[in-house]
């Protein structure tokens, strides 16, 4: 049921929406003009002059072998976070849907990762796993595994995967855990009672049931692990060992801000934007469709 | 052969007893309603039956099968529920299907009991469609028809009917009925709902906040209530219950000091002894002769109508009456003899008369 408060006039309503329509013009429309704008310029080396290129700087973002890397790392990070995340949230939440002593406490606690912020995460995590003083770290090497992900890329990789996933499973946990108290009772009841248990039950009945739940996270996942993971993959590693971790949005600030191309760096953030909205339309398809199919 | 044997069936929530020790046993094929008013544990024993719940204490047997322990999936039964639980991501055919598929029947066997199924219940042009797209009483049929394909042991319906409209109520009841007994499948029907009480079952339990207070035919339970209680619940509207003294050696009961004759019944209690004195309002006859009662409401139902009198001690009355009887301010009537009810005061319970 859909509830709607009609307000008198234009006037009112105007200034109702004139706070936030002024935030995003000033934060981002605004800069994001800008982006689009320096995009299609170059600055010379020392910053004095600048051109107009056209769709220079896109071209050679996308013949550069370095930014095509940058693509398919972030696509595998995003893959993998949005699937760990997601699978773990899905677990516990599950597990949190039984009848089980302690749940209130139970649930409690995997609530609280989601208020830690991103950078303390980072640090919480590289403070476990540092290949010397870190608890987990310092006894993979002990036990003969050859850890440092200071050195070591792939293990770079699977550590910042691991925090940006630890991150978000709070999320999906609340999510998935309303959406399975959403499910009636008596259909599940229903299903035990046609002879249905344990894992055949929940993809048969539980699952289909949830798939609302799961395209909206998904889309939100995948959203947060390309765009909402700056802090937490730059906090652990800046983007390194070489440039193993780093992201697509690593990449526009590192080219951006500390290497100063302001041209290549704006021709990113306009790709990125333009896959943020990609990814909002098909979002906003999957909330539009509320009913179960 | 599918029996039922419930045998002192307990079930406590925390501190709270619900059901307070069931013993009970359905004969193969057999139809036994259950009613009793909200709240008195009805559901919780189907409940407990179907398994989804466990018992505090006591024995189910199925078949002569312990199953008290079994998970639901391993008891061979179909329950239809009050908002019939239907799986609202498949299709009609899908959600009777289900339960065979888990079994591993070959598709083509699959396929014939659905449809066999389906015709029987009207279904056969509905089978692609999801539940959404059903009416309440389409539903209801598809529910029922869950529960026949797999042929199970034993039917739980908890009040299946409730959110029908009156007359698909009507219509739906006819076919339960028709199916049970084509089918003769034990079958064990909560319901609220006075002629599916009286109607539906072979036999009829009523129970009072946990207990099973009388389990007889229906036809039984409402000529002879066990106790205050079934013949207040059985009967619409309720049975008049009025305190009264027995006298004269068992032979008549005084109510306000007016003696009412059993006719040749004598019931063997002390005179003095408190009673209370029951008669359905269908049976209360205008008498010029009688008690005068002052008339308090008249309800008209058409074509009868019920007249509620009450006397200023507080005591009332119901009659029921054909539509167009002659009423003034006050009623006069009489109750006869072989339409009384006598019950123990101080217990509740039905009494006999010895001769
Ligand atoms: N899971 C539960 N936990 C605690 N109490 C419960 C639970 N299930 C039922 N009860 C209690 O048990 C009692 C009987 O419930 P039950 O559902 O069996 O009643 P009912 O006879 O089916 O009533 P109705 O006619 O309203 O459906 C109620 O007082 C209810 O509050
Ligand atoms: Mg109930």
């Amino acid at each position: 049921m859909e509830r709607r408060t009609l307000f008198p006039g234009r006037l009112l309503p105007a200034l109702l929406i004139l706070p936030q329509l002024a935030l995003t013009v000033v934060f981002f429309l605004w800069p994001a003009l800008q982006a689009i704008k320096s995009s299609l310029e170059r600055e010379d080396a020392f910053g004095t002059s600048t051109e107009f290129v056209g769709l220079e700087n896109f071209a050679d973002l996308f013949s550069d072998p370095l930014y095509v890397a940058a693509i398919g790392r972030t696509a595998l990070f995003c893959v993998c976070v949005t699937a760990l995340a997601m699978g773990v949230a899905l677990l516990l939440a599950v597990l949190a849907d039984t009848e089980i002593r302690g749940r209130a406490f139970y649930r409690t606690m995997l609530i609280w990762p989601y208020a830690v912020a991103p950078a303390m995460a980072a640090v919480l995590w590289v403070l476990m796993v540092h290949p010397q003083i870190g608890l987990v770290g310092a006894w993979l090497n002990r036990i003969g595994v050859a850890w440092d992900y200071k050195l070591d890329g792939t293990q770079a990789m699977a550590l910042v995967i691991v925090a940006a996933a630890w991150k978000q499973v709070s999320y999906n946990f609340i999510f998935f855990l309303a959406g399975l108290q959403a499910i009636p009772k008596t259909i599940v009841e229903a299903a035990r009672i046609d002879g249905s248990r344990g894992f055949h039950r929940f993809r048969t009945i539980v699952l289909p049931l949830l798939m609302p739940t799961v395209y909206f996270l998904l889309v939100v996942d995948l959203v947060y692990a390309a765009f909402d993971t700056f802090a937490t993959v730059y906090a652990v590693n800046g983007g390194g060992p070489g440039q193993s971790t780093q992201t697509l949005v690593l990449k526009v600030y590192l080219d951006g801000v500390v290497n100063a191309n302001i041209g290549s760096s704006s021709a990113q953030s306009v790709v990125l934007m333009a896959g943020v909205i990609v990814l909002c339309a098909v979002q906003f398809r999957y909330l539009g469709r509320k009913a179960v199919t | 052969m599918a029996g039922l044997r419930l045998e002192g069936l307990r079930k406590s929530f925390g501190a709270n007893e619900i059901l307070k020790g069931v013993d009970l046993a359905l004969a193969d094929g057999e139809m036994l309603v259950i009613v009793g008013a909200s709240g008195c544990g009805k559901s919780t024993l189907l409940r407990l039956v179907a398994g989804l719940e466990s018992p505090t204490a006591g024995r189910i047997l199925i078949d002569d099968q312990d199953v008290t322990g079994r998970d639901p999936s391993a008891r061979d039964i179909a329950m239809v529920f009050q908002n019939y639980a239907l799986y609202p991501h498949m299709s009609v055919f899908d959600n009777m299907a289900y339960g065979l598929k888990i079994r591993g029947l070959p598709k083509s066997e699959i396929r014939a009991k659905v449809d066999a199924a389906s015709s029987l219940l009207g279904l056969d042009a509905l089978l692609d469609r999801k539940p959404r797209q059903l009416s309440g009483g389409q539903r209801q049929r598809v529910a029922m028809g869950r529960a026949i394909v797999r042929d199970p042991k034993l039917f739980l319906f908890d009040e299946p009917l409730s959110n029908l409209d009156a007359k698909l109520r009507v219509q739906m009841r006819g076919e339960i009925r028709r199916l049970q007994r084509r089918l003769r499948v034990t079958s064990l029907y909560v319901t609220h709902d006075q002629v599916e009480a009286m109607t539906l079952g072979d036999r009829l339990l009523v129970m009072h906040q946990g207990v099973p207070v009388q389990l007889a035919t229906p036809t039984e339970v409402f000529e002879r209530p066990a106790d205050t209680y079934v013949a207040g619940f059985i009967g619409s509207p309720a049975m008049n219950l009025l305190p009264g003294i027995l006298g004269r050696n068992g032979t008549v009961v005084a109510v306000e000091g007016t003696e009412i004759p059993l006719g040749n019944r004598r019931f063997a209690r002390p005179d003095g002894h408190p009673v209370t004195l029951g008669i359905r309002p269908e049976h209360v006859a205008l008498d010029p002769a009688g008690t005068s009662w002052p008339v308090e409401v008249v309800e008209l139902l058409g074509s009868e109508m019920l007249v509620h009198a009450g006397r200023a001690d507080g005591a009332s009355l119901t009659l029921r009456l054909p539509n167009g009887a002659a009423l003034s301010d006050t009623v006069r009537v009489s109750f006869p003899a072989g339409q009384l009810h006598l019950f123990d005061r101080a217990t509740g319970l039905r009494l006999e008369a010895v001769a």
